[in-house]
C-alpha cells in the first residue's frame, strides 16, 4: 500500500472540498478500497475519512425507503421495515460478504465497489480498468466469472454487488451531494456506465461528489420480492448468477413486474424485455419460462461462462416461482 | 498404564491456541527486528535484464533491496536432491511467473510491501508453456520416482490382454487440477545471525530439514543453524520443504545485520511453496461377470515444473497397484514441464488424485456390471498387497465397508440415476476406498525427570495442529505413571533430539516409539540410582521397583522422586532414546484403510450441488487420542469436500499467472459446505508399524472423498464428472 | 513461563544404558539461548505523515505513532505485541483477524487503525477474566473446535459475537453466520458443537 494522508472531516462540504482534488479518495466502510489499496490497484495521496458524517439513518416512511449511503450493510439488512416491505434488499444483502464485511460495508460505498475480475485486482497482469488502453487478457483467458452481458472489445468484467442488483430492480435513486452544497438525483439504472472505450469509468459520479443517501421507492411489488444468489460455495462467494425479483399480482396475473441479475452483467442487469413480457400474464412457468428466455439478449458470452446463459433463465424462472408463490 | 492413551483427552496446548497465546513464527519479536518482502516476476520465462530500485530505496525507512546483482552466493552445489536451490536470487533466469527475483527489507511492514511495489524490472522475455494439457506429448519419465527407490513404472501379468479378453469393462480420462494448501498461517520466518550462528523462527513440518538446508546453502556447520518452530497453522505439506522465502530471510537478515521477518502474503502463498500438481490420468479397469477384477491399467501424466527447479513426481498409481485383488495390473507415471513453480506433497500425495480416478472408475465398473459398487469393492478385497507381494499387516477394509453403509444406510439406496429426491432436489449416494500407507521414520526423544515429580520430554518433532504436544504427553504420561499435567512435551526446536517432518502421517508412529524407549530409558537410570545406593536398595533388582505418582516404589517403601535424586546428589534423571524403521516392514504391506460414503444434493435445475451427509469409517490402528482423531477425520474429509466441489487454481494461459491467488476466489469449504459427517474408527491396533498399535491418520480421510462425492453425483444426475472440481456447469439440465 | 531446556550435562555427562532394544542417542544439545538483546531497536524512521494516536484495546489506553496506512491488525501485531489475532488473508477473506471494534465484529485486515481512535477494541487477548477463560473459549477446548489453532481465535470473536447478535437459533444458522471464518484444518463440525453448546448455555439466541 503506497504511503497517504489522512483527514476526516467535520461535515460534507468540507470532505467534497477536500476529495474534489485529483489523488482523493473516500473511505466509508474501507471493505473494497482497502483491498485496492494493498493489491496496489488505488494509490491515493490522501484519505478522506467520511465516518463524522451524518448519514447513516434508515427511514422507511410510506412512500419510500431512504437510506443514508453510510448505514451498514447489516444495519439495513437487520431493519424489520427493509425485511417487511423491501425483502428483496434484505436477502440480498445477508447473502452478501460475510457478517463481518456487513458490518462494515455501507450502502454507498457498496454502489461503488469494483469488480472482482482476477486480472483487475493484480498488477502483473494487463488490464483495460486499471491501465486504461493495455488490453483486455480476461476476454480471452479465465473468464468463467465475468460477464456475458454489457461488455465490450476492451471490458468484460462483472459488476460484483448484490444490493445493487435488487436495488436497481426497485427503481432506486442515489441522492448525490457535489461542490457548494450542489445536490442532484441519478436513476440507480443510469449511475453505472457500461464499459465500452473506456472501461476505466465506472460511474457517472464527478470529481468529489459524495452519494448521501439512496431512495428507494415503496411499491406493492417491492412488497413481493426476493433475491435468489447462485454459486459454487454455499456461502460467502460473489454471484455466478443473482437475480432479484420483485412482482404485483392481481390474483394470478402479474400487473408489474421488476426485474434485475447479476453476475452476468458489465453494471447491475435491469431486465425491461422480460418484465415487458410479464406484465398482464398470468403468474406460473410459462410465463415465467418464456419471459426468462428473453434474459440473455444481447449476451456475447465467452468459452468459459457460455453456461450462464442458461443458468440465468433458469436462476430468473425459480426466482419468479418463489417470489410468486 | 494405559490410563489415558485412546481417551478424548482435551488438547494440552488448548489453552494457549483459544487465547491467542499460542506464538507462531511471525509473532517472535526481538529487538532490532526488521520487515522483508518479495518481489516477484510478472513473466514465466526469460532473463532479467535489469531491475531498478533506486526508487524503492530513496523511499523511506528502506534499508535494502536485494538483487540477483548484489545477493550473497550460496552454496548451491552443496545441496542435496531433496533441498529447493531456485530460485534464490543467484542468477537472472526466470522459470516461471511468480518467482521471487529480490528481496525489500524496511523497517515497517507497510514500507517493505510498499518499497516492494516500486521496484521496476525489465526482462528478455522468452517462450513459455504454461498448459500442460497443450504439451502433453512431450511426457517423460520422472529421474528420482520415490527418491530413486523404485522405477515409476510396475507391471504384473499382462493387464492389456486381459483388458481386451474381459466381459465387462471401462476406459476413461480423468483430470484433477493445480490446487494450493492454502494453511490459514502463511508462511513466515524470523531469521537472526550472532556472528556465524544463524536462529530461525520458521513455520515448517520439518526443522531438521530446515535445519540442513540452511546450514547447506551457507555453508556453516549444521550446528550453528537452530530452528525453532512450536506451533504451525497448518502446513499440509506446503511447509514441509525449505522454500526459497525462508532462505532468502537469513540472506536478508545477513545482509541488514538485523533480524529479518518475512511474511508472505496470501497471494505470495501461490508462488513460493509449491502445489499439488494438475493430473491427467487415463483408466482401465475390466472385471469377470462376477466382478472380479481381471485388469488394471492406470497411467497418470502429472505436471512439473521446468526441471532445473527440482523433481517432484506426484505419484497416483500406487494406490492401484496394492488396492484389491488382481492379476494383471500395469501404472505408469509420467511428468509434463512447464513454467509454473515446482509443484510438492500435498495432504494425501499421490492418493487423493489418484484415487479419485481409481475409485471414480470403480464406480463405472459397477455400473456396467449392474453391481452395488460396495459390493464391487468386497469382491475384490484382498489380505495380501500384489505389489509388494506381501500380505497387509491389518486390513479392515470389509469391515469399514459394513460399519460404513449400517451406518449411512446404504441398503435403502435404489441404485438407478435420478431415482432419489428430497422435494424438488435430486439426491445422490456414493461410495468410495480410502487408503494411505503407514509410514513410521527414525525418531529420537530425550526425558527429564524432576525432583517435584514433573517430567520434561523433549522431540525435535512438530505439532502442525494434529495433536503431537497431546498425544506424546498422553503416552509418556502412561508410560511413567504420571499425572497428565505433570509432563510438559516439548517439540519445535533443533536443539531437541532429531525427528522425522511431519508430512506422510508419520509422526505419531515415528515418535512414540522414540518416547516410550526414552521413557523406559529414564526410568532404568533412575532405578540404577536407587539400587546403587545401598540404604535404598539394598538386595533388590530393576524388576522389584516401580515408578508411580512421582516416587520409586521399593518394596515395602516409597522414595518420593526428590529423596532419590538427593540422595545422588543430582537435580534431575535425564535419558534419550532413538526409535527406528516399523518392526513389521520387512514382512508386511504396511496401510490404512477407509470406506467413504457422501450423500449430495443436487438442485436439478440450478446444477448447485452441496454435500448433505456424510460417514467415513477408518482402519487407522490404535487411536492415541479419540478427540483429536475425529478432528483429523473430519478434517481430512472437509479438505477432501474442497477438492471434490470447490478447489482449482486457474493460470491464464498467456502468463502463466494465476488468476485467483487469493481466498476469495479460490473457493475453500467454508462453515455451510460441510454437514455433520459422521466418523467411525474401526477397532484394531496394528503393532507391525509400532509398539502402541497406532497409524498416522492425517491423510487417510480425505483420500476416497472426491471419488465417493463424484459417484454421488452421477448417482444423483447421471452425469459422469471425471474433471475436478465438480462444478454446477457440469451438471446443469 | 521459562522454557526448559536440555543440558549437556543430564545426557552426556549421565546417560544411562540402553532400553528396548533401542539404542540411546548420543545427544548433543546446548542450552536455549534466550533472545538477547543484540541491537538496537530502530524506531522506524518518522516521516510527517506519521501521527500519534491512542486506541483503546481491551479496556486499556494504547498510544502508537504509526502511519495512516497502518491496518488495525498491523498495529495489534506488529506494535502492539497483541499476536492473537491472526493474518491470514490481510483481504477479508478469512476471518483470522476478527476483532469487535465498539462491540461489532470486523475484520482488522481492512480496518485502518488511525480510525480506531475514540473506539472500543476488543481482542482474543481480552476475553478471558483473568485466569478464567471466556465460555466461548472453554467450549472451543472442550470439543477440540480446532486443530492448528491459527483461525481459532478469529472463530472464537465471531462465535461470541454471533450469539450475542442472536444467529445461533440452529446449526444451519450457526454455520451460515460463522460463514466468513474459514478453517482450512476442517475443524467446523466442532466450532458449530461449540457455539451450539455455549448458545445453550447462555440460553439466549436460540428460540
Amino acid at each position: 500500500m503506497q504511503s497517504f494522508s489522512y483527514l476526516r472531516p467535520a461535515d460534507a462540504d468540507a470532505a467534497i472540498a477536500a476529495a474534489a482534488q485529483p489523488g482523493k479518495k473516500y473511505i466509508a466502510g474501507g471493505t473494497d478500497l482497502m483491498q485496492l489499496m494493498k493489491d496496489d490497484v488505488e494509490r491515493p495521496a490522501q484519505i478522506v475519512d467520511l465516518d463524522a458524517l451524518p448519514y447513516t439513518k434508515i427511514e422507511a416512511g410510506p412512500d419510500a425507503l431512504r437510506l443514508g449511503a453510510l448505514a451498514t450493510m447489516s444495519d439495513v439488512a437487520a431493519h424489520p421495515e427493509v425485511a417487511r416491505k423491501y425483502p428483496v434488499i434484505a436477502q440480498a444483502l445477508l447473502a452478501s460478504a460475510s457478517p463481518q464485511l456487513r458490518n462494515m460495508a455501507t450502502m454507498g460505498g457498496n454502489m461503488l465497489q469494483r469488480t472482482r475480475c482476477g486480472y483487475f485486482r493484480d498488477t502483473g497482469f494487463a488490464c483495460n480498468k486499471r491501465e486504461p488502453g493495455s488490453g483486455c487478457p480476461a476476454i480471452h483467458g479465465q473468464n468463467r466469472l465475468l460477464a456475458i452481458l454489457g461488455g465490450s472489445g476492451h471490458c468484460i468484467a462483472t459488476h460484483p454487488s448484490d444490493l445493487a442488483v435488487a436495488l436497481v430492480a426497485l427503481d432506486t435513486v442515489l441522492e448525490l451531494r457535489g461542490a457548494n452544497g450542489a445536490t442532484r438525483q441519478v436513476a440507480l439504472g443510469d449511475f453505472h456506465k457500461l464499459p465500452g472505450d473506456t472501461p476505466h469509468i465506472e460511474t457517472v459520479l464527478q470529481p468529489g461528489e459524495l452519494i448521501t443517501a439512496l431512495v428507494v421507492p415503496a411499491s406493492a411489488a417491492a412488497r413481493r420480492s426476493g433475491y435468489l444468489k447462485v454459486r459454487d460455495r454455499a456461502s460467502f462467494e460473489f454471484a455466478l448468477v443473482s437475480a432479484a425479483v420483485a412482482l404485483d399480482l392481481d390474483g394470478g396475473v402479474i400487473r408489474d413486474a421488476r426485474i434485475a441479475m447479476g453476475g452476468v452483467g458489465t453494471k447491475p442487469w435491469r431486465l425491461p424485455a422480460v418484465e415487458g413480457a410479464l406484465r398482464g400474464h398470468q403468474a406460473g412457468d410459462v410465463a415465467f419460462a418464456a419471459a426468462a428466455a428473453q434474459a440473455p439478449e444481447g449476451a456475447m458470452p465467452a468459452v468459459q461462462n457460455a453456461f450462464k446463459v442458461k443458468l440465468m433463465q433458469k436462476t430468473l424462472v425459480r426466482a419468479l416461482r418463489t417470489v410468486a408463490a | 498404564m494405559n490410563a489415558l492413551i485412546g481417551q478424548p483427552i482435551n488438547r494440552v496446548d488448548g489453552r494457549l491456541k483459544v487465547t491467542g497465546g499460542a506464538k507462531y513464527a511471525a509473532e517472535f519479536d526481538m529487538p532490532g527486528l526488521v520487515h522483508a518482502t518479495l518481489v516477484q516476476s510478472t513473466i514465466a520465462a526469460g532473463t532479467i535484464i535489469a531491475i531498478d530500485s533506486r526508487d524503492a530505496e530513496g523511499m523511506p525507512g528502506v534499508l535494502a533491496v536485494i538483487t540477483p546483482d548484489n545477493a550473497e552466493k550460496l552454496k548451491l552445489e552443496k545441496a542435496g536432491q531433496e533441498m529447493v536451490t531456485r530460485p534464490l536470487l543467484q542468477d537472472a533466469q526466470i522459470f516461471y511467473n511468480g518467482q521471487p527475483i529480490a528481496v525489500v527489507v524496511a523497517d515497517t511492514l507497510d514500507r517493505a510491501l510498499a518499497a516492494a511495489a516500486a521496484v521496476k524490472v525489465t526482462y528478455r522475455q522468452g517462450e513459455a508453456v504454461t498448459i500442460m494439457d497443450s504439451v502433453l506429448d512431450q511426457a517423460y519419465r520422472p529421474k528420482h520416482f520415490r527418491n530413486g527407490e523404485r522405477s515409476p513404472d510396475s507391471n504384473r501379468g499382462d493387464a492389456d490382454a486381459a483388458f481386451d479378453a474381459a466381459a465387462a469393462k471401462v476406459q476413461a480420462t480423468y483430470t484433477t487440477p493445480v490446487e494450493h494448501h492454502n494453511p490459514m498461517e502463511p508462511h513466515a520466518t524470523v531469521a537472526r545471525w550472532d556472528g556465524e550462528r544463524l536462529t530461525v523462527w520458521t513455520a515448517t513440518q520439518g526443522i531438521a530439514g530446515t535445519q540442513r538446508t540452511l546450514a547447506t546453502l551457507f555453508g556453516v556447520p549444521v550446528s550453528s543453524v537452530r530452528v525453532i518452530c512450536p506451533f504451525v497453522g497448518g502446513g499440509f505439506g506446503c511447509k514441509g520443504n525449505t522454500w526459497p522465502p525462508a532462505t532468502l530471510t537469513a540472506m536478508a537478515a545477513q545482509k541488514v545485520g538485523r533480524p529479518v521477518k518475512l511474511s508472505l502474503t496470501r497471494r505470495q502463498m501461490y508462488s513460493s511453496n509449491g502445489y499439488r500438481p494438475r493430473t491427467v490420468q487415463k483408466l482401465r479397469l475390466a472385471a469377470d461377470a462376477q466382478g472380479k477384477l481381471v485388469a488394471m491399467r492406470h497411467d497418470g501424466l502429472t505436471q512439473m515444473s521446468m526441471p532445473s527447479l527440482g523433481e517432484f513426481a506426484e505419484p497416483v498409481g500406487l494406490a492401484t497397484e496394492m488396492l484389491y485383488a488382481c492379476p494383471n495390473v500395469a501404472v505408469t507415471h509420467r511428468l509434463v514441464a512447464v513454467n509454473q513453480g515446482l509443484p510438492t506433497y500435498m495432504r494425501a500425495p499421490g492418493e487423493a488424485s489418484g484415487v479419485f480416478a481409481l475409485e471414480s472408475a470403480m464406480d463405472e465398473l459397477a455400473v456396467a456390471l449392474k453391481m452395488d459398487p460396495v459390493e464391487l469393492r468386497l469382491r475384490n478385497d484382498t489380505d495380501r498387497d500384489g505389489h509388494a507381494e506381501k500380505p497387509f499387516s491389518s486390513r479392515k477394509l470389509a469391515e469399514c465397508y459394513r460399519e460404513g453403509a449400517e451406518a449411512f444406510g446404504w441398503s435403502r439406496r435404489n441404485p438407478a440415476p435420478r431415482s432419489m429426491r428430497d422435494g424438488n432436489a435430486l439426491i445422490g449416494w456414493g461410495v468410495a476406498t480410502a487408503t494411505y500407507p503407514a509410514n513410521r521414520r527414525p525418531a529420537s526423544a530425550a526425558v527429564r525427570l524432576n525432583a517435584d515429580g514433573s517430567v520434561h520430554v523433549f522431540s525435535g518433532t512438530q505439532d502442525i495442529g494434529t495433536g503431537t504436544y497431546t498425544v506424546m504427553s498422553q503416552v509418556v504420561a502412561d508410560t511413567l505413571g504420571v499425572p497428565l499435567n505433570r509432563v510438559r512435551f516439548l517439540l519445535g526446536d533443533s536443539a531437541y533430539p532429531p525427528a522425522p517432518t511431519s508430512g506422510g502421517s508419520t509422526t505419531v508412529a515415528s515418535v512414540s516409539p522414540a518416547v516410550q524407549a526414552a521413557c523406559a530409558a529414564v526410568r532404568q537410570k533412575l532405578f540404577g540410582l536407587v539400587l546403587a545406593d545401598p540404604e535404598t536398595g539394598g538386595g533388590f533388582t530393576a524388576a522389584d521397583l516401580s515408578l508411580q505418582n512421582g516416587a520409586v516404589y521399593v518394596p515395602g517403601r516409597r522414595l518420593p522422586l526428590a529423596q532419590v535424586l538427593a540422595r545422588a546428589g543430582v537435580e534431575s534423571v535425564e535419558a534419550g532414546a532413538s526409535s527406528g524403521e516399523a518392526e513389521g516392514k520387512a514382512g508386511y504391506s504396511l496401510h490404512s484403510f477407509g470406506a467413504q460414503f457422501a450423500e449430495v444434493r443436487v438442485d436439478p435445475e440450478l446444477g448447485e450441488i452441496r454435500v448433505s451427509r456424510y460417514v467415513g469409517a477408518f482402519d487407522a490402528g490404535r487411536i492415541l487420542n479419540a478427540k483429536t482423531g475425529r478432528s483429523q477425520l473430519i478434517g481430512g474429509i472437509t479438505y477432501g469436500i474442497g477438492m471434490a466441489l470447490l478447489e482449482a487454481t486457474e493460470t491464464d494461459a498467456e502468463t502463466g499467472r494465476y488468476v485467483n491467488a487469493n481466498l476469495a476466489e479460490y473457493l475453500v469449504p467454508v462453515h455451510p459446505d460441510v454437514p455433520t459427517i459422521q466418523t467411525i474408527f474401526v477397532a484394531g491396533e496394528d503393532t507391525q508399524v509400532d509398539p502402541l498399535g497406532a497409524r498416522g491418520i492425517g491423510e487417510l480421510p480425505m483420500v476416497g472423498v472426491a471419488a465417493a462425492i463424484a459417484n454421488a453425483v452421477y448417482h444423483a444426475t447421471g452425469v459422469r464428472v471425471r474433471d475436478l472440481p465438480i462444478r454446477l456447469e457440469q451438471v446443469l439440465a | 513461563m521459562r522454557t526448559p531446556s536440555l543440558t549437556r550435562r543430564g545426557l552426556l555427562g549421565r546417560s544411562a544404558a540402553t532400553a528396548g532394544g533401542l539404542a540411546v542417542v548420543p545427544l548433543v544439545a546446548r542450552a536455549a539461548p534466550e533472545i538477547p538483546a543484540t541491537t538496537a531497536p530502530p524506531n522506524p524512521v518518522r516521516t510527517p505523515e506519521m501521527v500519534d494516536v491512542v486506541l483503546q484495546v481491551n479496556g486499556k489506553r494504547l498510544p502508537l505513532a504509526i502511519e495512516p496506512r497502518v491496518s488495525l491488525l498491523d498495529a495489534l501485531r506488529e506494535q502492539a505485541g497483541l499476536t492473537g489475532t491472526k493474518k491470514g488473508c490481510d483481504r477479508g477473506s478469512c476471518g483470522a483477524c476478527t476483532v469487535h471494534v465498539d462491540g461489532r465484529r470486523v475484520n482488522a485486515c481492512l480496518t485502518l487503525a488511525i480510525r480506531c481512535q475514540n473506539k472500543a477494541v476488543t481482542t482474543i487477548e481480552g476475553l478471558a477474566a483473568g485466569d478464567t477463560l471466556h465460555p466461548m473459549q472453554a467450549a472451543f477446548v472442550a470439543h477440540d473446535a480446532f486443530q492448528c489453532g491459527y483461525c481459532t481465535p478469529g472463530q472464537i470473536m465471531s462465535a461470541v459475537a454471533l450469539i450475542e447478535e442472536g444467529h445461533a437459533h440452529s446449526d444451519g444458522d450457526i454455520r451460515e453466520w460463522m460463514a466468513g471464518n474459514i478453517c482450512r484444518c476442517g475443524a467446523y463440525n466442532h466450532i458449530v458443537d461449540a457455539v451450539r453448546d455455549v448458545a445453550g448455555q447462555t440460553d439466549t439466541g436460540r428460540g
